[in-house]
């Protein structure tokens, strides 16, 4: 047998559901590029057998895929990644990077600790993505 | 879809205490299905009634459309490993192999052979000889070479190591894909079940408190926090799981089908853990002992 592509792990802590948890490491990979047009995803056999969960969580977990468009299900074969997320905007992730890093410095000049910053950066992304969605 | 385990007000009694009582659920077929509770709860009972090993007191239960253990033909169908995977001690592996393929008119032995193969046990090591995991992986091997349509485990892992539980539910769960097959399987602790189960049920002081599939129970159970408040005050459709008061705040968990928008309350989701938790929870049990002895 082929080896898998890509292997998924599972954070029970997380708080995220598990069929999520397996959706988001393929989106992952795919704009990360370990997963590129044409590639198989696991078989759900394996996915189980690996990770000791539930065949209904994989299943649903590739349904989803299929219904984004990202993935297809050749019964009896597999199902196969049917587009690439790794988008130009890739580029644009080191300037990004450095500006954060800038923005980290400076609040932790102006007294913020971890926990603080933390805080404020997810209440400013939440609030800002309100204002999107609106 | 057909119903893997159906009961109607079943229960049993041991002498004056009733082990299970009014126990009503329904089971879709193509579930792993998780049953939870405390020790003593009555998940044993409820496990050995759907095998047929014992008798009901009162009510009925049918299993795969079929009286448990009604006849060659039921027995087939039903695979049981039972407490603590046991094995005949004084028997080899091969020995046991040899014994399920004698009692089991569908019995699998390529599968069987293939299974001990892969597990990389030794066909002429005695069963008493093996470790805790490898006895478990035996059972199991037993239980699925029958090729049954459910397979019934009771407490399976619990006493394994981490590591030997996880290969066990590893070994499961490739089962249930392969041979399309049913599982009920029971534990007192949540997180063995968390990942593998689709469907649960929990069993608290001989009663089911709550049936249904895990995503479902997880939709429609929520955390509030807020302001005291008596539960008298809560809207019709939201039923109280358990709750907790202090001067000044209540903490309820309320099943509800509908979405919670009272901006007094801050709500939270509920792991797995912590909604089976809410219904073991004691003051919850003793409320209703108050009731009882009110109504008396």
């Amino acid at each position: 047998m082929e080896r898998p592509v890509i292997e998924f792990h599972l954070d029970a802590k997380s708080g995220v559901s598990p069929y999520l948890q397996l959706v988001q490491q393929v989106r992952h990979a795919l704009r990360l590029g370990l997963l590129r047009e044409g590639d198989q995803l696991p078989t759900v056999k394996e996915v189980v057998a690996q990770l000791a969960i539930n065949p209904n969580t994989v299943l649903k977990a590739y349904r989803e895929l299929e219904h984004e468009g990202l993935a297809s299900a050749r019964p009896g074969v597999g199902t196969f990644v049917t587009k690439t997320l790794t988008d130009t905007s890739l580029a644009a992730h080191g300037p990004l990077r450095l500006d954060l890093q800038r923005w980290l410095s400076k609040a932790r000049r102006a007294g913020l600790d971890d926990e603080s910053i933390e805080a404020l950066f997810m209440t400013t992304f939440r609030t800002t993505a309100q204002e999107d969605i609106a | 879809m057909t119903s893997v385990l159906q009961a109607h007000e079943l229960g049993k009694r041991y002498g004056k205490r009733w082990a299970l009582r009014e126990c009503t659920i329904d089971i879709p077929a193509g579930h792993v299905v998780g049953l939870v509770g405390p020790n003593g709860a009555g998940k044993t009972t409820l496990l050995k009634l759907a095998a047929g090993q014992l008798e009901p007191t009162s009510g009925g239960i049918t299993v795969l459309g079929g009286r448990p253990a009604a006849g060659p033909a039921q027995l087939a169908r039903v695979g049981f490993v039972a407490q603590d995977t046991p094995a005949y001690a004084g028997l080899t592996v091969a020995e046991h192999l040899r014994l399920g393929a004698r009692l089991n008119p569908r019995w699998d032995a390529a599968m069987a052979r293939e299974r001990i193969a892969r597990l990389g046990l030794a066909p002429n090591q005695r069963a008493g000889k093996l470790s805790g995991g490898q006895r478990a992986q035996l059972a199991l091997t037993l239980g699925l070479a029958k090729r049954p349509e459910l397979l019934i485990l009771d407490e399976p892992v619990a006493s394994l190591d981490p590591l030997a539980r996880r290969e066990f539910l590893q070994s499961l769960m490739e089962a249930t894909v392969e041979h399309e097959l049913s599982v009920v399987l029971s534990s007192h602790l949540i997180s063995d079940l968390e990942r593998i189960c689709d469907y649960l049920v929990v069993l608290v002081e001989s009663r089911v408190q709550i049936a249904g599939e895990t995503d479902r129970l997880l939709a429609t159970h929520h955390r509030l926090t807020g302001p005291r408040r008596a539960p008298d005050r809560l809207p019709a459709g939201q039923h109280v799981v358990c709750a907790r008061h202090t001067d000044r705040q209540s903490t309820y968990v309320v099943r509800t089908d509908a979405p919670v928008h009272d901006p007094a309350w801050t709500v939270t989701r509920l792991s797995l853990e912590d909604l089976v938790l809410a219904y073991m929870d004691k003051p919850a049990a003793a409320d209703r002992r108050a009731l009882l002895e009110v109504q008396r």
